[in-house]
């Protein structure tokens, strides 16, 4: 365990890219990360997709396993907490390769500090949101606008959160997103317009920066 | 005689479920190898072995709670 916080971490942008590549790379990026190199903060969207987390319990699909990849939806079990949740364009997933090591090793708190990371990201666009004690993720009133699941290995986190920017909420109708009898909403839904991804994950950099005292270059 | 130990995950969590086990019973493993993968409600988490030797036992299996700070598994 070390007592300051790590200089620098290097943000990456891939794009619109599959699930399981992202995840092989992610793996490959904690692999660095053990071996000494900076943290990494990653952007990305996926293609509709279901991961199932660790908790996953069948009565969280709503459909069957083939109803769904007939609707051209994916499905894959991951190594990451939480039951299951979608990924689909318009979603801005956020996974962070980071040493917890320099973070007491407190994986409690390391989850509190990204989620307030969206909090405070959606209050910047005018949102109040909250996170809700006993349930992981970010809501903004009843409904859930960020889900989050996290893997660790030699202390070394992976996987992360997606936030719902202007993604197609219609797909979740396929599940209880994270086994709750929830709704989920996004940022679009919420202020009545498409937002500018570019923006999201400029504002995301600042606030993560600030919150995991680092700087992201 | 090595103690495979669930470690602590932070304040709050005072236990974490089996999800898998990486060995079985009888392998060989090496002090730092990932020897099995526990989950709390938002995170999974790979236990270490502390020591190198021979999985003698598994005191807790998938799908069952282990306690911080309580014995996962032994090693000989």
């Amino acid at each position: 365990m070390y007592t300051q916080a790590p200089m620098d971490m290097i943000a990456e942008d891939w794009g619109m890219v599959d699930y399981i590549n992202a995840y092989q790379r992610q793996r490959r990026m904690v692999d660095a990360v053990i071996a000494g190199e900076c943290g990494r903060l990653v952007f990305c969207e996926h293609l509709p997709v279901l991961t199932l987390g660790r908790l996953f319990k069948e009565e969280s699909l709503l459909n069957s396993q083939q109803v769904i990849e007939q609707k051209g939806v994916a499905i894959h079990s991951v190594d990451r907490g939480g039951d299951v949740t979608l990924h689909a364009p318009g979603q801005l997933m956020v996974y962070v390769i980071l040493d917890l090591n320099f973070y007491q090793r407190n994986l409690k708190r390391y989850l509190e500090k990204l989620e307030q990371v969206a909090v405070d990201l959606l209050k910047d666009f005018g949102i109040l949101a909250v996170s809700v004690p006993g349930k992981r993720g970010v809501f903004a009133g009843a409904d859930k606008i960020t889900s989050i699941g996290i893997g660790v290995r030699k202390w070394v986190s992976y996987h992360g959160l997606g936030i719902n920017v202007n993604t197609d909420l219609s797909l979740f109708s396929l599940i209880k997103p994270c086994g709750l009898d929830v709704q989920m909403t996004s940022m679009a839904q919420l202020l009545g317009r498409a937002v500018r991804m570019g923006e999201v994950k400029r504002k995301w950099m600042e606030l993560f920066g600030n919150i995991f005292e680092v700087s992201i270059v | 005689m090595n103690n495979i130990i669930l470690p602590e995950l932070g304040e709050g969590i005072t236990k974490a479920t089996v999800a898998c086990w990486h060995v079985k019973v009888g392998d060989q493993i090496h002090a730092g190898d990932e020897v099995c993968e526990v989950t709390t409600d938002k995170a999974t988490f790979n236990v270490e072995a502390p020591a190198s030797g021979r999985l003698q036992s598994i005191t807790v299996r998938p799908g069952q709670d282990g306690l911080v700070g309580g014995v996962l598994g032994i090693i000989e």
